[in-house]
This record gives structure tokens, sequence and C-alpha cells, in this order.
């Protein structure tokens, strides 16, 4: 018996029923939105239909290799992702991505696992993998925002930075600014939700929690320790892909890389 | 193509748009890699590490000079932010007040020195990248079309301010040009042809 109520899948197709409504007001405005929003609605249903294949295998095994396999499947999409949403990328930036954003959050994960929650054995993924996707999710937004600001105020604009250089500026006094600008817009969702969580926001997770049936004082403690979490995979994951993003643009006798040695992407 | 520049040279590189005069000024400045070839400084392959002392020695002024958020004067002290210049007071010069002087002698008055950066045309803009340029001492000047924007009683004093800096040091010039009238007026030297099979 379970401390909570079953959600079966025919009782689904009431909310997705809630849907609809939007879908008539999109046809009735013509907005152009129905079709991205039924092609959305479908992959969600499919890929979490997977994700509980998926999970239900690996909680059932709680092998270690196959728990830090679907960490790096889950770390690899994440850093992926988080580049091709930026409106101008280069090639190598995916692999930087998917790096920094591995290391982070497998090392913050890594942090709560052995130093606060302790579980037997360390890798239980009942642990492991919720916190590492909350941590991904919320650092392939920060990369996204943040990498996107820089390479958009650095490379579309290059006379202002070739002027920058010109003047006998360093690579490094050249960019300063903008990487100040994109670890501050990459931690703006982050920084944002911290201010009004409780307030204006019942965060995700502890509302799961609570719908789960744990007491809201030890949701409200798990929430405030994933919500640090984040707060510093955020920044460092931010931080790492923009340092890593300036050093392949600019080299190091100072000189902006053209599009054409960079292999330029535009959205 | 090989081409050398000694002191007190005043070269001149015309060609067509579009046949690389700005690259090759680019390319001489470092903020572009020859393709082959290389560039040479007193006889020394130019730093790599040291690129920001190379540029401040051998400067290269934009055909659109950059210019940031704030008045003329700001955008004139603007390099003194850099390392590179460290310590220099550029406006306000030690030898009195030569942002001034130099601005008067091209037919600036002493207020566009406060005046917004946003609002100058193209050819003031043009204006505040040669006296920034010069205000900051370099051996070369590298000049890409700098009177492109200006008229024609402006262009002539530009011109004077710019070969009379020529002439008070041990200086080389190298200006863009495809007004054959002003190749006359400024070349003393190399003149380097570009188009073709360049």
């Amino acid at each position: 018996m379970n401390a909570y109520i079953d959600v079966t899948w025919p009782s689904l197709l009431i909310a997705a029923s809630l849907l609809i409504a939007n879908l008539v007001l999109s046809a009735v405005l013509r907005l152009g939105m129905g079709r991205r929003l039924l092609v959305a609605g479908a992959r969600m249903v499919v890929q979490l239909f997977l994700l509980g294949l998926v999970l239900e295998w690996v909680f059932e095994s709680a092998n270690g290799p196959a728990v830090l396999a679907l960490g790096l499947l889950m770390g690899g999409v994440a850093g992926v992702t988080a580049v091709r949403r930026t409106s101008i990328r280069f090639p190598a930036a995916y692999l930087d991505s998917v790096v920094v954003i591995v290391t982070t959050a497998f090392l913050v994960t890594g942090v709560s696992v052995l130093g606060i929650l302790r579980p037997t054995p360390l890798w239980d993924p009942q642990y492991v993998i919720p916190l590492l996707g909350m941590l991904l999710g919320n650092a392939l937004t920060g990369i996204s925002l943040g990498l996107d600001r820089f390479l958009t105020g650095v490379l579309r604009d290059r006379t202002r930075v070739e002027g920058f250089l010109a003047l006998g500026a360093t690579r490094w006094e050249t960019a300063q600014e903008e990487v100040r600008e994109a670890l501050r817009v990459g931690l703006i969702p982050t920084v944002n939700s911290m201010l009004v969580m409780g307030i204006v926001s019942l965060p995700g997770m502890m509302t799961g929690q609570i719908l789960a049936g744990a007491a809201p004082a030890d949701a409200v403690r798990y929430q405030i320790m994933i919500v640090f979490m984040i707060a510093a995979t955020v920044s460092t994951a931010t931080f790492g892909v923009t340092m890593l993003a300036y050093a392949r643009i600019f080299t190091s006798d100072h000189r902006l890389r053209s599009a054409g040695e960079l292999g330029i992407e535009l959205d | 193509m090989n081409q050398s520049l000694a002191a007190g040279d005043r070269a001149v590189l015309t060609g067509h748009s579009a046949t690389g005069k700005s690259l090759l000024l680019r390319t001489l400045c470092g903020l572009d890699r020859p393709d082959e070839g290389h560039v040479l400084f007193r006889g020394e392959p130019t730093p790599g590490h040291d690129a920001p002392g190379f540029r401040a020695r051998v400067m290269y002024v934009q055909q659109q000079p950059l210019l940031i958020p704030g008045t003329v004067r700001d955008n004139l002290d603007l390099p003194a932010r850099f390392n590179v210049h460290a310590g220099r007071e550029i406006s306000e010069a030690e030898n009195g007040d030569r942002a001034g002087d130099l601005l008067a002698q091209i037919g600036k008055s002493a207020d566009f020195l406060e005046q917004r950066a946003s609002v100058l045309s193209g050819g003031e803009g043009q204006v505040v990248g040669i006296v920034r340029a010069l205000l900051l001492d370099p051996h070369v000047l590298l000049l890409d079309e700098p009177t492109a924007h200006l008229d024609p009683a402006t262009t002539q004093r530009v011109e004077e301010v710019v070969l009379e800096w020529v002439e008070a040091g041990d200086r080389a010039l190298l200006w863009t040009s495809h007004d054959p009238a002003q190749v006359d007026r400024v070349r003393r030297g190399p003149r380097i042809e570009l188009g073709g099979a360049a």
C-alpha cells in the first residue's frame, strides 16, 4: 500500500484534455502554436514513459555502473542541449559544455551524497538520480543563458571587441565585462527563484515529496539542501563554460578568432 | 609582396574596395593571422604574448573606430583602463591639454570633448579615433581610410595633424586611401597598390 493515491494511465487522459482548451484558443486566434504544443506534449509523454521504464530497471538492479551510465547519459544530453539553445555557437562548445556540466553536477551530487545523505549504497539511485537530474536541468538553463549572452556580446560585435584589442587591451581586458554579464544573466533564474521560493512558488521537488507523503518539515530541509546545490552548480557550470568559450574564441596572442576558424553556427 | 616601412615614411596603401586593405592593416597589428609570410617589427617577429604592447606601438585605427557610451573625453581616456597604458593621463596630459589642442587644430571647439559619443556623426567618430591614437603616441600608425566620412576642409586639417605627428619624431605612417589627390598629399615613401592578383 502506497502513502499516496495512484494516478492510473487512463486517468491521465483527463489531464491531457486540459490541453485541448489551449489548442482551440490557438486555432481560433491563429497563433500557430497548436502544432508545437502537440509535438511538445507528445514528446513529454513518450520521454517520461521511457524514463519510467529505465528508472524502474535501474532502481531494481541498483548497480553502480547502471547508475553511472544513466547519469552520464543525462549529463551528455543536458550539455548538448545547453549549447544548442544559444543563438550563435561553435562546435567545440558542445564538448566543453558536456565536460563542465557532468563534472560540476557529479561533484556537487557527490558532496551531498557523501557529506549529507550517506545512503547505502552511496550510488543508491533513489537519491543520486533525482538530485543529478535537478542539478543538470538548472545548470542547462544557466549555461545556455550565460553562453548565449557571452557569445552574442563578443561575436556579434567584432568591431567593438577588435577596437579594444587594437588600442592595446589584453584579451581579458576586452572580454571581462562580457564574462561578468554572462554570469549575471546565467544566474538570474536561480537567484530569482531563491528570492521568492515559498512565497510565490512552491518548489516542485518539495511539492512532490509532500504529495508522496513526506512530512512538510522534512520536505523543506530537502528543498533547502537542493537549492544550495543548484546555486553552486549553476554558478560553477556557467562560469566554467563561459571561460572555456573565452579561451576558445580568443588566442593567447590576444586575437579574436575569425568566424571561419571557429566554425560559427548561427540560428 | 615584400614591403618595409622605415621611420619617417608616410606610406600609402591603395586599391579598390575588397582587395584586402583592411585585412593587411589588421594583419600588421596582429588582429588577423597571415595565411603565409610574417610581419617583422625592428627586425624581430611580432611578439605573440605581448600583442598588447605591440599594438600600443603599432596602432591600428579602424575605419569606424570603437566608441564607448559616454562623452568624447571618456572615449579619449578609454585606453587608460588598459594595463599597457597604465598610469597615463591621456586627455589631461602632462604636456598641457594636448587633446584640446589636437581637436582645435582639426576645427573642433572645446565643448566637443563633453559631447555624447552616441550623437557623433561618422566623421566625428573618425576624428575621435585618430586623436585617441595620436594621444597614445605609437611608433607606427595604421589608418584605415581615416577621412572617408569627412568633409574636404576637415580632411585637410586631419592630414596636417597626422603629418605633423610623423615629422615630430621617430615615426611611420601607413594610410589607406582611394583618393589620388590625397595620396599625392600624404605620401612620402612607399606606395602599396593592392588589387588583381594581390
